[in-house]
C-alpha cells in the first residue's frame, strides 16, 4: 500500500530502550492518587466523600455532560482524602481523590459483559462512556465522542505509530495483545459503521507489525507500515499518510471522513465490552537513560509515579522525570502524583541528555521551517510572540501548531518555540472569550 | 533524586550556531589557505588578524556594552572577519583592514542588535565602506605571486583585474593580458580579491557545507545560473565586448559572493521559493552592474540591494500551511 509522507518532521534517535521487556503487571499500590481531570472536556463530578468504601471498578465520579467521562476506583479500599495537587498538564491545583487499599480486588463490573458482536452500535458507544474510555495515546479525548461523529465517516485508523522516542508501550501491546486490539477495532468499526480499517505502525516496530498482521489480516484489517519519522503519530499526519486526505485547518478528522483511535484504546474498548472492565488500568513505559531497568508495565490508574520509578530503579545521574516522551512530555517536579488515563510513559532523562545551551538570537537558518510538519514559520511566530503581537500570530496560523516540538529540537539558537506558542495560544483563547 | 524543570522538548539535536560557524570556517579553509600560497604570509596575518579582531569587538560589545555575562563567542564574527579579508586586495594595509572589520562588526551587525538582527551582510557592509574610503587601495590588485612568502614583492606589481580590463579595453585585450582566462580563473591564477581567486577552492568548500546540511543550494544555483544566462545574452549580442558566460561566472567575486555571501541565512530569505527569487535577483543585478553600470564588478552591490528586499520576499513567499482552507498541502 502506498504511504504518503508529510513534509517536514525530524529524525531524533528513537531510543526504544524497553522494547525487549514484556509487559508486567505491577503490584497494586497501597494508595492511589486520582486526578478528577483526566480527560479533555469537563472533569467528572465526584460522587464519593472522605470515608466512602469503594470497590475495584466502582464509579467514584460521574460524567458531567457529553464531553466528559466517569472515573472509577482502581482498587478496593476507602477514600481517605480529597485534596488539591498541581496538575501536570495545566500546572494548576486540581482535585485529587486519594484511596487507600483495604482489601484485595473485589470487582464491580459493568453489566452485561458479553462478546463484542452481541453489542449494538448504540450500546458500544454507551459502554465507551460508562467505562470512562479516553484516547490513551495521550490526548485523552473521550472515546464515545469520537464514536459519535456528526459527519459521515468511512475510514477508521488505529494509531500504533508511537513516534515519540523512548516510549514502547504501544509496541509491546501490539506484540502481546493483538487479539484484544483487533476485537476493539472491530467494535469501533461497528459503532461507526465503517468498513475500511487500518492499523498504522512505524516501520521500526517489525515484531508489532508481524503480530498485528497475523491477527488483523484474516478479518480484513490492513496493517500499514509507516516510515519512522517524528511526528508520524500526530492525528493529522497519520491520516495524510494513510489516506492522503488533509484535515482542514481548524477542522477535525471526521471532516475528511476519518476517525483515529489509539491501539491501547482499542484494547480498553474490548475489555470494557467483553470483560465489563472500566478503564482503571493501563500500559505505561517506564524508560529513559535515567533508569536501570527500562520496563513496560500494566499499572492501575492513580498508581504513584514514585512507585513505578522504584520498580525501574532510578540511576544516580537521573535529572529529569518526564510525564510522556521527551518531545512532548511534561517535566515533573512532584513524583507523588498518580498516573492518569493518558499516561503512556514516564521518561527519566539524565543531565547528559537534557543539557541545552543558552538561548541566542534567531539566525534565520530556516531549520524550524523545514522541520515543521504543519508547514508553519516558527521563527516568525516566535519573533511576533516576543513582541507580544498575538493577533498577528493567529494570522500566521498559530492555532494550527500541534506543539510537537520539532522546531525547538532543530534550533541552533536553542529557542523554546513551543513554550512561547503555548503561552500565546492561551492568551488568544482568553482574548476570544 | 533531581527533578529539573524545563519546557518540552527535552532533547535537542545538538546543533548550535557555533557549530554552524565552525563548518563555515572549514568550508572557507581551502580558499583561505590558497590565498596564503598565492599572496604570502601577510595574507595569513590579514585573515587571522581580521578574525581575532572581529571576535574581540563582538566580545567587548556583548560583555561590556550589552552586559550579557553569559555570552560565549559563537564565531559568527570570525566568519565575517575572514570573509572580509578574502574580499579585499591582498596588499591592503593592516590598518585599512582593521577599519573595515570594525565597521563590518559595529555598523554591519551590532547596531542592529547583534547576531541575527542585521539586514545587510556585515562583511559586505565593511567592504563597501572600505571601497568608498580607500578607493585607490581597494582597486590596486597585486599580481599573483605564488609561493613567494615575502610580502615586499607583490606590493609593487599591481595590475588590473580581468573584469576591469574587459570593461576598459574589451575582450581581445583582456585575453592577451590574461591567457587561458577561463582555466586560470577556475584554478585561481588571476588577480583579484584575495579569496575570490579559485572557483575550485570555493566550490569544494561549498560542497562540504551543503553535505553538512548547513546551506541549501537554491541561492547559489539561482545566482550563478542567472549570471550565466544573462551573460550569455550579452555575449551573443556582442562577443567582442563581453566575455563568454562560462568565464563570466568564474571571474570576479561571483563565486565567493554566490556561495558564501548571498547564502548568509540572516540576510537571505528563509523559504526555498524566496531563495530562488533572491538568487535570481542577485544574478540579474550583478550582470547589469557589470555590463551596464559604471563598476567593473557588481556582486557586492547586488547582494546588498537584494538584502534590502528580503523582508518583502519573505512576505510574498509564505509557505502554505498543512490543511490551509481551499488548498491541498
Amino acid at each position: 500500500m502506498h504511504v504518503w509522507t508529510f513534509k517536514g518532521g525530524i529524525h531524533p534517535p528513537t531510543k526504544k530502550l524497553g522494547r525487549e521487556s514484556s509487559i508486567e503487571k505491577v503490584s497494586i499500590p497501597s494508595k492511589v492518587y486520582l486526578f478528577l481531570a483526566q480527560n479533555i472536556g469537563k472533569p467528572p463530578k465526584p460522587i464519593v466523600e472522605v470515608g466512602t468504601e469503594v470497590k475495584t471498578g466502582q464509579k467514584i465520579a460521574e460524567a458531567d455532560g457529553f464531553v466528559s467521562v466517569p472515573l472509577h476506583s482502581p482498587i478496593t479500599g476507602r477514600v481517605v482524602e480529597i485534596k488539591k495537587q498541581k496538575h501536570p498538564v495545566t500546572s494548576r491545583p486540581a482535585d485529587v481523590i486519594v484511596i487507600e487499599r483495604t482489601a484485595d480486588n473485589e470487582w464491580v463490573k459493568l453489566e452485561p459483559a458479553k462478546p463484542y458482536t452481541q453489542f449494538s452500535k448504540e450500546e458500544i458507544v454507551k459502554r465507551a462512556q460508562e467505562a470512562g474510555l479516553v484516547g490513551m495515546g495521550g490526548a485523552t479525548f473521550p472515546t464515545h465522542v469520537k464514536l459519535s461523529p456528526s459527519k459521515k465517516v468511512d475510514i477508521l485508523i488505529l494509531n500504533g505509530a508511537e513516534c515519540e522516542p523512548y516510549l514502547t508501550i504501544d509496541d509491546r501491546m501490539m506484540m502481546e495483545f493483538p487479539e484484544e486490539i483487533v476485537k476493539g477495532a472491530l467494535a469501533f468499526s461497528k459503532a461507526l459503521e465503517v468498513k475500511n480499517i487500518y492499523i498504522a505502525i512505524e516501520e521500526n516496530k517489525p515484531l508489532a507489525i508481524d503480530s498485528m498482521k497475523r491477527v488483523a489480516s484474516p478479518v480484513g484489517i490492513e496493517v500499514v507500515k509507516l516510515p519512522t519519522k517524528y511526528p508520524q503519530g500526530s492525528e493529522k499526519h497519520l491520516i495524510y499518510a494513510v489516506t492522503k486526505r488533509t484535515v482542514p485547518s481548524g477542522g477535525l478528522p471526521m471532516d475528511v471522513g476519518v476517525v483515529v483511535q489509539n491501539v491501547s484504546t482499542a484494547r480498553a474498548m474490548y475489555r470494557a465490552l467483553e470483560l465489563g472492565e472500566p478503564l482503571i488500568e493501563r500500559g505505561v513505559s517506564v524508560t529513559g537513560e535515567g533508569v536501570k531497568n527500562p520496563k513496560n508495565v500494566l499499572a492501575r490508574v492513580g498508581t504513584p509515579i514514585s512507585h513505578l520509578l522504584d520498580l525501574a530503579k532510578i540511576k544516580e545521574e537521573a535529572s529529569r522525570t518526564v510525564l510522556g516522551g521527551p518531545m512532548m512530555g511534561i517535566a515533573l517536579d512532584d513524583i507523588n502524583i498518580g498516573i492518569m488515563k493518558g499516561t503512556s510513559g514516564i521518561s527519566v532523562l539524565t543531565d547528559e541528555i537534557v543539557k541545552k545551551g543558552t538561548e541566542i538570537n534567531c539566525i534565520r537558518c530556516g531549520r524550524c521551517v523545514k522541520a515543521c510538519p504543519m508547514n508553519l514559520e516558527p521563527y516568525l511566530l516566535y519573533k511576533l510572540s516576543k513582541k507580544r503581537r498575538f493577533n498577528e500570530m493567529s494570522d500566521y496560523h498559530l492555532m494550527d501548531c500541534i506543539e510537537c516540538g520539532s522546531c525547538s529540537y532543530v534550533c541552533p539558537s536553542n529557542i523554546d518555540h513551543v513554550k512561547a506558542f503555548k503561552t500565546a495560544k492561551t492568551v488568544l483563547r482568553a482574548l476570544k472569550r | 533524586m533531581k527533578l529539573t524543570i524545563a519546557p518540552a522538548p527535552h532533547i535537542h539535536d545538538r546543533i548550535s550556531a557555533k557549530k554552524i560557524m565552525i563548518d563555515v570556517l572549514i568550508a572557507l579553509a581551502p580558499a583561505s589557505v590558497l590565498a596564503v600560497f598565492i599572496w604570502g604570509w601577510y595574507m595569513l596575518l590579514l585573515e587571522i588578524g581580521s578574525m581575532v579582531f572581529a571576535e574581540a569587538i563582538e566580545f567587548f560589545v556583548m560583555r561590556v556594552m550589552r552586559k550579557k555575562r553569559e555570552f560565549v563567542p559563537d564565531l559568527s564574527a570570525a566568519v565575517t572577519g575572514l570573509l572580509l579579508a578574502l574580499n579585499v586586495p591582498a596588499g591592503i594595509s593592516w590598518w585599512m583592514m582593521a577599519t573595515g572589520v570594525f565597521v563590518a562588526i559595529i555598523v554591519g551587525k551590532e547596531v542592529w542588535g547583534g547576531i541575527g538582527n542585521n539586514s545587510f551582510n556585515p562583511a559586505l557592509v565593511g567592504r563597501v565602506f572600505m571601497y568608498i574610503s580607500f578607493p585607490a587601495a581597494m582597486t590596486t590588485w597585486p599580481k599573483t605571486n605564488w609561493f613567494n612568502f615575502s610580502q615586499a614583492a607583490y606590493h609593487l606589481q599591481t595590475t588590473a583585474t580581468p573584469l576591469g580590463e574587459i570593461k576598459m579595453h574589451g575582450v581581445a585585450a583582456a585575453s592577451k593580458d590574461f591567457p587561458n582566462l577561463m582555466f586560470n580563473s577556475f584554478m585561481g591564477n588571476i588577480p583579484g580579491s584575495a579569496g575570490e581567486m579559485s572557483a575550485l577552492a570555493l566550490i569544494v568548500g561549498f560542497i562540504y557545507l551543503w553535505w553538512r546540511g548547513i546551506v541549501s543550494f537554491e541561492i547559489p544555483v539561482a545566482y550563478i545560473g542567472t549570471t550565466f544566462g544573462m551573460s550569455a545574452i550579452f555575449w551573443l549580442v556582442s562577443p567582442g565586448a563581453y566575455p563568454d558566460p562560462t568565464t563570466s561566472i568564474l571571474l570576479g567575486g561571483l563565486m565567493l559572493g554566490a556561495l558564501y555571501m548571498a547564502t548568509d541565512p540572516v540576510t537571505s530569505p528563509v523559504s526555498s521559493k524566496g531563495k530562488w527569487i533572491f538568487g535570481i535577483g542577485c544574478g540579474a543585478l550583478t550582470v547589469l552592474i557589470r555590463y551596464v553600470g559604471a563598476y567593473p564588478e557588481g556582486v557586492n552591490f547586488a547582494i546588498l540591494l537584494m538584502n534590502a528586499l528580503v523582508p518583502f520576499i519573505d512576505r510574498v513567499t509564505r509557505p502554505r500551511v498543512f490543511g490551509e482552507v481551499g488548498k491541498n498541502a
